[in-house]
């Protein structure tokens, strides 16, 4: 109820045309009816929104943690030096591999590139870049001006492939394009699909399978991976993070694709199976059930009964530690509330972990999130269409004849989908209590006012919105960097999630906020009929 | 760590790696938040307000607020105009400050968006304020859309109305508020009155109340800014992001410009408490020449820690002048200077300092760390002084690091206090100290670990 009263305050509190469009994105979670959300749509200007750009969703976060690729921005310095080492999607390399992840590469456009063209400053960047680098390949990501101006990324790629034998990938990804980060995801997994799976034929071992969606921010990779690697899986390439363009180049020969952020790499996912026959199972590696659910439905696809039987006794490993770790955090975090605003899955993925430490989550929304997100995949024949997402082709893949393999037969197929979801995601609202709140781009005015009445012990969001909160009293966990700490996936990223919102919401320092002589009066004594003076 | 990065130095002319700068808009909307209750607003597309607000708030670890036009491809094609219109009735209305300040983007520079008609034909309450800076991308750095923003302020607010308030205007710079708090202290305790603009403090480094204000106390009030066409001088810190705004107020009202480097270090200071006196014939206060007096004291019994020991330094250009002359003063060799902004008047002013000093060295405006890596590579420094993206080249050659200048993402508390100002010179010269000290300690043997330094 009380959450009811501060969204009608806060739409009340707008101007008529903005209330309008911010109603539609705002939904309540009832059990008894489907809820439509309205998503991916435009953020009406002069509302401070969390959203960023497409330049963005392609460059910062599918290209970036490619780590042997030189990734090239062509255009004005910020662009590249924004997401330059800012997104904590870690990578290592063994010695003498290629990494470039501590370096940032930008044209640099000037003015007279702006008046008379930056092609021939591109051209001559990828030059230096593949004379310094040599590295596997190269990616140039465009910024605003570039499209404006009328730059041709393509043809200049397509020259440099020719004089230097590498790939040059051209992503036309112009900040403005799209909605949201969401339009440059689409970008980029086109380019990668179209011209980088596939083209490689490296071996692959038994129970292979793509980690997709998923960005190891802060290690959360490296921890599923370790987790994987012990049950006895093999894993072809991770899209992308501590990824690398090599692996990339036959991840098509997997046997199953697991999808952990199903905004960002979905069409990829979509288009491997469509083109190589390999379905992707959504997978949730956020809390302990959520891990523990998502490896069974893994071997259970591979239905092999000895790596069934290696699954168990890793879980049963895995957990013994963990879930004593759990519960010792659980008493210090149980019965409070949480409001979780962030990404195209993180705000769904957390819920279970919040739940399992006794962390209630009463509001939830995505920043760049789509329909089927929120409401599941099946809306996705539903979804009209807008001019804005017209502008972000899709791209259409038939089936590879010579490549196309079914590792499963279609009955069984039909049959474990029943049970888990192979190719389907059920979205966020399913996750949603009764009663909660589904708010998509949610914006700094609603944020402020949702704090302020419903009080949560949580807000987790980024970095962008969680000084307002702190300022409020409220712990401010940013679930896009984790404030520098992680990892927040798999069995022990539970344990250090626990324990870093433990600390987060216990730490002393939130008892110094008021001063002592704010709390109670400290003179004490009679009040004299007159002041006496000196 | 930058394992890729040869020790030959190859010219470069398509490739930047590893700027040492960013764009424009980034310090228009610093620059902004330095107006009392005053919102930036960013015309282009929503991912450069992210950015901006991103990296301002990891440096500050304070909220910082900024609104944004949300181009879409429609936009872009047609113009911003109805964007920019809307964004501005919508800011008024949910988020209502007193000022809006908008700066341009390279998206709405290039397709050319006329910002003073577009604001003209916009609905502004009675009393409230819209104006603009044009920031382009493509020119300049971030200290450019600093200075341009400052200057907007003087172009759109300042005015000769009255007769003289008496007062000094200080223009600080691309600074953190402790040191435009410092600033103000000393001007205080001279008994000058001042108009500091833009003033960030009380807004970047607001306090922990459990309210969240989203316009909090501090920020230059707009009366006092319009009041800086009545003032006796004005005195710009820095040529690349002060001398503009100074200029402007001189040709606008007649208020002459003083352009003096940062005051940083005892020079720099003592630079700034000359003009102070000139201006305004105060004497100086026992206060400030004990303070002085202290930081040549330390500086005199330390100088063995500093003396003859090779420097990197980048940053930020009147940052990068500023600590150059400060370290000849300890007694160090700066022997390679790099700042990512552009303009020749840097190397001008850098050889001006080491052809005083004699010293010989590398020295680039426009550069890149990547190139100021190669040339650390090939001729070896002690120290390496600049902002947080050094960390990468300090692991790679091993080498002590002195976090100075714009931004600080990996270290707290810096905006709290100075560089500037004798207190700020103190501080400066106890970060060096350590950096170099806590490098003896790890790496002398244990019949050489000293006790006492």
């Amino acid at each position: 109820m009380a959450i009811e009263k501060s969204i009608e305050d806060i739409l009340e509190q707008y101007p008529a045309k903005v209330r309008k469009n911010r109603i539609k994105h705002i939904v309540k979670k009832t059990d008894d009816k489907k809820s439509e959300i309205e998503a991916n749509t435009r953020t009406i200007p002069g509302i401070i929104t969390n959203r960023g750009c497409c330049f963005a969703g392609c460059k910062g976060v599918v290209l970036a943690p490619l780590k042997d690729v030189v990734h090239i921005v062509h255009g004005p310095v910020g662009c590249s030096y924004y997401t330059w080492g800012t997104r904590r999607h870690k990578g290592r390399s063994a010695q003498g591999e290629q990494n470039f992840l501590s370096y940032c590469f930008t044209t640099d456009m000037q003015e007279s590139d702006i008046v008379f063209g930056g092609e021939k400053k591109l051209r001559q960047a990828i030059k230096e870049a593949y004379e310094l680098f040599k590295p596997e390949a190269i990616t140039i990501s465009a910024t605003c001006p570039v499209g404006l101006i009328g730059d041709d990324l393509n043809a200049v790629a397509r020259e440099a492939e020719e004089l230097y034998g590498i790939q040059v990938l051209p992503f036309n990804c112009e900040g403005y394009k799209g909605v949201s980060q969401s339009a440059g995801h689409h970008i980029a997994n086109n380019v990668l699909m179209k011209d980088v799976i596939g083209t490689g034929d490296a071996e692959t071992k038994p129970y292979a399978i793509n980690i997709m969606g998923e960005y190891n921010i802060g290690g959360d990779g490296w921890e599923i991976a370790r987790v994987l690697d012990k049950i006895g899986y093999h894993i072809v390439s991770i899209m992308t993070g501590d990824g690398t363009y090599k692996e990339l180049k036959s991840s098509h020969k997997a046997d199953l694709n697991l999808v952990q952020c199903h905004r960002s790499i979905n069409y990829i996912a979509e288009m491997i199976e469509i083109k190589y026959g390999t379905p992707w199972l959504k997978v949730n590696f956020i809390g302990l059930k959520n891990t523990v659910e998502t490896l069974r439905n893994v071997a259970k696809y591979f239905g092999d009964e000895k790596l069934i039987q290696r699954t168990e006794e890793v879980i049963a490993e895995e957990l013994v530690e963990a879930e004593e770790t759990l519960e010792v955090y659980k008493r210090m975090t149980e019965g409070r509330t949480a409001i979780l605003y962030v990404g195209g899955s993180r705000a769904h993925h957390y819920q279970g972990l919040l739940r399992e430490l006794g962390v209630e989550t009463v509001v939830a929304g995505y920043e760049f999130g789509h329909r089927d997100d929120y409401e599941g995949r099946e809306v996705l024949p539903h979804i009209k269409v807008d001019a804005d997402s017209r502008n972000i082709p899709d791209l259409h893949v038939e089936k590879d004849e010579k490549n196309y393999r079914l590792y499963l037969s279609e009955e069984k197929m039909v049959e474990l989908k029943k049970f888990m979801p192979l190719s389907a995601y059920e979205g966020l609202i399913k996750e949603m209590k009764e009663g909660g709140y589904v708010i998509d781009d949610l914006n700094h005015f609603e944020t402020e006012e949702l704090l302020k009445s419903l009080k949560p012990d949580l807000f987790c969001s980024g970095i962008k919105d969680k000084y307002m909160a702190q300022k409020m009293g409220i712990f401010s966990k940013q679930l896009h960097s984790y404030d520098y700490s992680g990892p927040y996936a798999g069995f022990r990223g539970a344990v250090q999630f626990a324990k870093d919102i433990a600390m987060g919401m216990n730490t002393p320092t939130w008892s110094f906020i008021q001063p002592p002589w704010q709390q109670a009066p400290l003179l004490e004594g009679e009040v004299a009929e007159e002041v006496a003076s000196c | 760590m930058l394992n890729h990065t040869p020790n030959e130095v190859s010219e470069r002319t398509g490739l930047v790696v590893n700027p040492a700068k960013t764009c424009q808009p980034i310090g228009a909307m610093y620059a902004a938040l330095g107006i009392h209750n005053c919102l930036p607003h960013s015309h282009g597309s929503q991912g450069c307000c992210s950015f901006h607000r991103m990296h301002l708030t990891r440096h500050f670890r304070d909220p910082v607020a900024a609104s944004t036009s949300s181009f879409t491809e429609g936009a872009s094609v047609f113009g911003g105009s109805a964007n920019l219109k809307t964004s501005i009735k919508n800011v008024f209305s949910i988020y209502k400050p007193d000022v809006i300040a908008v700066n341009t983007t390279c998206l709405s520079e290039t397709i050319g968006d006329d910002l003073p008609t577009i604001i003209n034909e916009s609905e502004v309450p009675e009393g409230k304020y819209v104006f603009h800076a044009n920031t382009p991308s493509y020119v300049g750095s971030h200290v450019t859309g600093f200075s341009n923003m400052v200057k907007a302020m003087v172009t759109t607010f300042s005015k000769k109305e009255g007769p003289c308030n008496g007062k000094v205007n200080l223009i600080p710079g691309y600074t953190e508020p402790g040191d435009m708090r410092e600033l103000k202290r000393i001007a205080k305790v001279m008994g000058i009155e001042s108009i500091l603009f833009p003033d960030t403090s009380g807004v970047v480094d607001s306090p922990m109340t459990g309210r969240y204000e989203m316009y909090p106390a501090g920020g230059t009030k707009v009366e006092d800014l319009v009041d800086s066409g009545n003032s006796l001088a004005t005195i710009a810190m820095g040529t690349f992001a002060s001398e503009a705004a100074a200029n402007e107020l001189d040709k606008k009202c007649g208020v002459p410009a003083h352009v003096l480097p940062l005051p940083i270090g005892v020079k720099g200071t003592d630079q700034l408490i000359l003009e102070l006196i000139k201006i305004t014939g105060k004497p100086v206060p026992y206060e400030l020449e004990e303070e002085r007096g202290q930081v040549v004291d330390v500086m005199t019994d330390t100088h063995h820690h500093f003396h003859g020991k090779k420097v990197a330094i980048f940053g930020d250009p009147d940052h990068v002048i500023a600590i150059t002359e400060f370290v000849i003063g300890l007694g160090m060799k700066p022997i390679h200077i790099v700042t990512g902004t552009p303009g020749s008047s840097f190397d001008r002013q850098i050889n001006a300092i080491l052809d005083a000093a004699n010293i010989k060295a590398n020295v680039k405006n426009l550069g890149d760390l990547f190139t100021l890596h190669q040339w650390m590579k090939k001729e070896p420094v002690e120290l390496l002084i600049g902002n947080t993206y050094g960390k990468y080249i300090a692991r790679a050659e091993d080498v002590p690091f002195v976090r100075f200048g714009f931004p600080n993402m990996d270290r707290s508390v810096h905006s709290y206090f100075p560089v500037v100002g004798y207190k700020g010179a103190l501080r400066l010269i106890e970060m060096i100290s350590n950096a170099l000290l806590d490098r003896v300690d790890r790496d002398a043997a244990d019949e050489d670990f000293e006790l006492v330094l």
